[in-house]
């Protein structure tokens, strides 16, 4: 079951190659004419083109970035989650390289894309990916005629994401432990789903080969090795994913989580799990619609968490119909804008503090005859938050060991931090208060 | 590649261009050289012709700038074809790098030579071939591994004259893991073309080769460890305990953050499970697998169209995964259409009697969405709760009640189709919501829907007043309807009058007349024909076909929601949930996390045949005989034209077969009718005289009746609607492909327009 890919594209919106990579020579690359007018095809049918999809014997998968389509083609049965990771992996990589991804820096950069094509993928087989180590021989300016680069040792190492010969003259480690909440509630004010996306970020500044041995307050660890926590409860983590570095056979066995960090940012960890907890932050809205003169609306925000902690930077986002005009505010609280653009009033609160209740009132004047069907559908509402030092879950880092055969002391710092995920409240029916009610 | 859509003077200066690079190509000075090269990479990638530069480039070639080295080789991968005599210029220059110092020439040089499919070189590249397989540094060596397959893929033959298999196998034991990644991914491939005629099989994974993929697994790029996992699915484990073992080694994959991993990860658990005796082992490794699977619903959208597509087929394996986690499949509001489409599958699988409520109350919210398709999928997915959870039928016919009375157009019209198929699974249990139906008359311009109404009418006249005024208010405009109308208006207007003679019986005299003079349509014309005889022969026969017990409607019975021809995704399914033929779902989970378990189609249905060598071919045939109707429906969807026509003969014969004995005026009838033309004054002369004579035959019709019960029996999967002489022009269509089941059904393209299907086809349609 080879899951090799044959080509891979980058186009425009209208269907342009910008760069290409034949890597197989199997298909010719005139089959790309073909992608653009199929998607519009899938489109019209009124079936959502889906990310992949089959055509004359030739497969077409891809994903959109900005402005863009990474696109790949084979003509075997690839591994389709191989495939759209690594279109994917090719994005994420070349934005590394020029911070952003877009037609002009693919026109500027030409040269190296074509290195890093030819670099990551053999034959239409995903290679060497991590960004950190291609940067340590594909680069922009280092061609100099005296030093030539060579291959780092990390390309094809075990440990393939950090080289040999680091040096720092401060050792430090910076864990952030952040966590998304994703909330959906219904018009009906009932949760329907509510789960935290955990992450540990980590910056790591060290030198050499260090081990790093992690210990958090986990639940299962804890049961395993039939000890308790010392202080503070235990968290039960639902799924958990590592970064390849971290050995995973060995967290199977007994929850140790033991690794040779990348040098720099990334994300140790990623945790799941639902909490039946009070979402944090709770809205209510009531709408009032007067078809044909006005609508107002009264919503109230609530923050459901410990008074001692307070949530920055909150944002409600409020839609509101297309056709509204003239608005006007009430609010006890922060400041209200009305964004036409989104179809929505954006609410800012700078700072929350727990158990506090704030309200607004929002009212639009409305066109006396209604344009065009009545769609009465709107986005929900969406709420966007950060609350330092704390996190939903309880999860604490308890301690980060540090060796290093040099035997320096290192400072590991820790940081907590809880914000919205995916975080949307649906919007309740309008109360129709109408006087020229339809009869 | 857009040479003709510009101006004439902008061609003119290209070649202008190409003489000025022939000149700066030629310069003396090394950086002068360089940007002509890269000049000419820039003309490459937009498109433009500079394959006349071939020599001048290529002399560029031996430097030791590895940038302008790697531009050069990037020129003659793409120009090599177009040149293939002037390719032995640079063999010198490859070999020579693949001896450099440096590790990174060596390695870039023996990958270019492998990229170079031109036949010169092949003499060329075995000798440094097989130095750098032998390299001392591995970077080099996991670039030689995967050229063997390049090598492979141009000269079988050539590659193993010269040993490169055994060197491959022998890099298996590498000690760094990725050279063993690229040795297993290029023997894997190999293997994959491998022929008998040259020696046979290249890659078996036996018990050494999976020990030392396992040692390997651990250490190897996210990207290595899935062609590892690839491979060890191809394993077969000689005992239970084995297959744990194994298992237990795969299970700490589950936990990396490359979710690629995670399914093939997942693959190799699935098909290790057959193996496992071990009851409570595979509860723990079902229990173990459905968090990963649900995490991967935080990736990209991509991703999770692809683990949505996953997802579906492990249900259908395995029912008792994910059974606590249907709220993590609700939609939110701004996924894209196509992972929404997918959730709702989902939804509909994981529902029960525990947690519908909550489903239906999401899938109300569904309904009152913008995207229309989603709307009416959501709709859909309300009568599939209904059908298959009986003690929730209730609730789901409040809510479409509810959306009902919501009067948008298009979910009324969905909401009355799918009430039908919950009137044919609980018949006498929903009548008391007829008259509200009946309110939407006006509404309804869909024939789908207004099939599904007449079919209501029909169905239950006797229980509404008024059915003879409204189905003469439908038979107003019945000349215009579309033909899946007017079959529905004529099967009611039969019913009608059976159910209601006095009142109906000028009504269906008329229909009769009407759809048997001045219908084209030879499926309307020909069942009038059928119900005009069968009434004026014997009305009791008439009322033991048109009135039959139904084939009860299932779940399963119905759908189209399987993979669509053109593989862009599922269908619109009907009342059913789409089910995977058992040994195509053995198929797909042999491939999960590949595009084959995307489209819910075995591989050789949509790869083309140039993808195959003699041997998988040979390979592939061997298995088609073995599950010869799953493809069925996938080779050959839809008789073509001529297959439409033959099932109308064939109706012919077996009505010739039943009357002709007794009446030799039939030939006139028997000949089959033209489609397009009247039927002549003299034709219908003939049948009449015929139907008047044919007082003495119900004993024909009692044996065509055994025969028709026979095919129903045949064909009840089909959710066809009783209505036999629908399954008499059926059973034409099945006798043109005998080995027809419900895979047929499940995997007809949508696209195929209606009137050019069989009239099997089209019984299907009847019941819509």
């Amino acid at each position: 079951m080879a899951s090799a890919v044959s080509a891979i594209f980058i186009l425009d919106l209208k269907g342009k190659v910008l760069i290409s990579r034949n890597y197989r020579g199997d298909i010719p690359m005139s089959a790309v004419e073909k992608f653009l007018p199929l998607v519009l095809d899938a489109e019209e049918d009124g079936q959502a083109p889906a990310p992949c999809f089959t055509d004359d014997g030739i497969n077409y998968m891809y994903i959109r970035h900005n402005n863009l389509f990474l696109l790949a083609i084979s003509r075997k049965n690839s591994n389709a989650t191989t495939v759209m990771l690594f279109l994917h992996t090719i994005a994420e990589v070349l934005t590394e390289y020029f911070k952003e991804l877009e037609e002009e820096s693919i026109r500027d950069n030409f040269v190296i894309i074509y290195e890093l094509l030819d670099e990551m993928m053999d034959f239409g087989y995903p290679q060497t990916t991590e960004s950190k180590i291609l940067q340590e021989y594909i680069t922009q300016d280092a061609y100099k005629l005296e030093v030539q680069v060579r291959p780092p040792m990390a390309v094809t190492n075990a440990v393939s994401w950090r080289s040999e010969g680091i040096r720092y003259r401060k050792n430090e480690v910076f864990l952030d432990v952040v966590e998304s909440v994703n909330l959906l509630v219904n018009a009906n004010g009932n949760v329907l789903r509510s789960e935290i996306l955990g992450a540990i970020k980590m910056k790591v500044f060290l030198s050499g080969m260090p081990e790093l041995r992690l210990g958090l307050n986990d639940k299962v660890m804890f049961e395993s090795t039939g000890r308790s926590p010392t202080k503070g409860k235990s968290i039960e983590m639902e799924d958990v994913k590592f970064h390849q570095c971290v050995r995973l056979s060995k967290f199977e066995n007994d929850r140790t989580i033991s690794f040779i960090p990348p040098d720099g940012e990334f994300d140790l960890m990623t945790y799941r799990l639902n909490t039946q907890v009070k979402p944090l932050i709770w809205v209510e809205a009531l709408v009032e619609n007067y078809t044909g003169s006005r609508v107002e609306y009264l919503i109230r925000v609530r923050a459901q968490f410990k008074r001692r902690s307070s949530a920055n930077n909150v944002e409600i986002h409020i839609p509101v119909a297309d056709d509204a005009d003239t608005p006007r505010f009430r609010n006890g609280i922060g400041s209200v804008q009305y964004v036409p653009e989104k179809g929505c009033v954006i609410w800012k609160i700078k700072q929350l503090q727990g158990g506090k209740e704030f309200s607004m009132r929002a009212h639009f004047g409305l066109p006396s005859v209604k344009n065009g069907e009545d769609t009465d559908k709107r986005p929900p509402i969406s709420i966007k938050f950060e609350i330092p030092y704390f996190t939903t879950s309880g999860i604490q880092v308890r301690y980060l060991k540090i060796q290093e055969r040099s035997g320096y002391a290192a400072l590991p710092w820790v940081r907590y931090i809880t914000q919205n995920g995916d975080y949307q409240m649906r919007m309740p029916d309008s109360i129709k208060s109408s006087k020229m009610a339809p009869i | 590649m857009d040479v003709f859509s510009k101006p004439k003077f902008f061609t003119t200066s290209t070649k202008g261009e190409n003489a000025e690079l022939l000149v700066e190509l030629n310069s003396e000075y090394r950086e002068r050289r360089k940007d002509a090269v890269k000049r000419v990479i820039a003309n490459m990638t937009v498109g433009k012709d500079v394959s006349s530069l071939f020599p001048q480039v290529v002399k560029n070639m031996q430097t030791e700038d590895l940038e302008m080295k790697k531009l050069v080789y990037l020129y003659l991968m793409n120009y090599a074809k177009s040149n293939p005599d002037l390719v032995i210029l640079a063999v010198n220059t490859f070999v020579r790098d693949t001896d450099h110092l440096n590790p990174l020439i060596r390695a870039l040089a023996i990958r270019t030579m492998g990229c170079i499919r031109v036949d010169k070189i092949l003499d060329h590249v075995c000798e440094p071939l097989k130095k750098c397989l032998q390299d001392d540094n591995p970077y080099v060596r996991k670039t030689a591994a995967l050229a063997v397959a390049k090598l492979w893929d141009l000269d079988q033959e050539r590659a193993r004259e010269n040993g490169f298999v055994e060197i491959l196998q022998e890099l298996l034991s590498d000690s760094t893991p990725m050279v063993v990644a690229n040795a297993v991914t290029a023997l894997a491939e190999m293997q994959e073309s491998a022929t008998i005629d040259n020696g046979g099989d290249v890659f078996v994974v036996n018990v050494v080769t999976m020990n030392k993929m396992l040692a390997a697994l651990n250490e190897c790029t996210e990207w290595g460890q899935i062609a590892i996992l690839t491979s060890l699915a191809d394993y077969r484990p000689v005992d239970s305990k084995e297959a744990e073992n194994i298992c237990e080694r795969v299970v700490p994959r589950l936990s990396h953050a490359n979710g690629s991993v995670v399914l093939s990860s997942i693959r190799v658990i699935m098909m290790y499970m057959r193996y496992l005796k071990n009851d409570d082992f595979v509860k723990a490794l079902i229990k173990k697998m459905s968090p990963p699977l649900v995490s991967l619903l935080a990736s990209p959208p991509e991703v999770q169209y692809v683990a949505l597509r996953n997802i579906n087929l492990i249900l259908q394996k395995r029912p008792d995964i994910l059974q606590n986690d249907v709220r993590v499949f609700f939609c939110k509001y701004n996924d894209p259409p196509y992972v929404k489409r997918e959730k709702l599958e989902i939804i509909i699988k994981l529902s029960n009697g525990r947690n519908i409520d909550q489903v239906l109350s999401e899938l109300k919210e569904y309904a009152s969405e913008v995207d229309v398709d989603f709307v009416r999928k959501a709709v859909r997915a309300i009568g599939r709760c209904a059908i298959m959870i009986d003690e929730a039928s209730e609730r789901c016919v409040n809510v479409l009640l509810d959306l009902i009375n919501t009067k948008v157009n298009y979910v009324v019209q969905e909401a009355i189709i799918v009430i039908k198929d919950i009137f044919r699974k609980y018949p006498q249990r929903y009548e008391a919501i007829i008259p509200t139906l009946c309110q939407n008359l006006d509404s309804l311009d869909e024939p789908e829907a207004k099939g599904s109404l007449i079919w209501i009418l029909g169905e239950y006249a006797e229980r509404i007043e008024n059915a003879v005024e409204l189905i003469e208010s439908f038979l107003e405009t019945f000349l215009e309807e579309n033909s899946q109308v007017q079959l529905q208006l004529l099967t009611a207007t039969v019913k009608l009058f059976l159910k209601k003679p006095s009142q109906s019986q000028e009504l269906v005299h008329r229909v009769l007349q009407t759809a048997t003079q001045e219908i084209d349509n030879p499926d309307t014309r020909d069942r009038a024909y059928v119900y005009w005889r069968l009434l004026s022969t014997d009305p009791q026969a008439a009322k033991a076909v048109v009135l039959s017990e139904k084939p009860p409607i299932s779940v399963e019975s119905g759908g189209g929601t399987g993979a669509t021809g053109s593989g862009r995704g599922p269908s619109n399914g009907l009342a059913g949930v789409s089910r995977i033929a058992p040994g195509l779902m053995d198929e797909l989970i042999c491939n999960i996390s590949t595009l084959a378990s995307v489209y819910h189609k075995p591989p050789r249905a949509f790869l083309g045949n140039k993808a195959f060598s003699a041997d998988a071919v040979r390979k592939a045939a061997v298995e088609d005989a073995k599950d010869e109707e799953q493809i069925a429906g996938e080779d050959a969807p839809v008789p073509g034209s001529a297959a439409a026509a033959a099932p109308k003969n064939a109706m012919a014969d077996l009505l010739d077969l039943d009357f002709g004995s007794a009446e030799p005026q039939v030939p006139a009838y028997s000949s089959p009718p033209v489609s397009g033309t009247r039927a002549p004054a003299n034709y219908n002369a003939d049948l009449f005289g015929l139907s008047s004579d044919m007082g003495n035959m119900s004993g024909a019709f009692g044996g065509s009746n055994g025969l028709q019960n026979n095919m129903n029996g045949g064909n009840s999967a089909s959710g066809s609607n009783g209505n036999l002489f629908g399954d008499l022009g059926g059973f034409g269509g099945f006798g043109q492909s005998p080995p027809l089941s419900q895979n047929q059904q499940h995997q007809q393209p949508q696209s195929t327009p209606q009137n050019t299907q069989s009239s099997a086809v089209n019984d299907l349609l009847d019941l819509l």
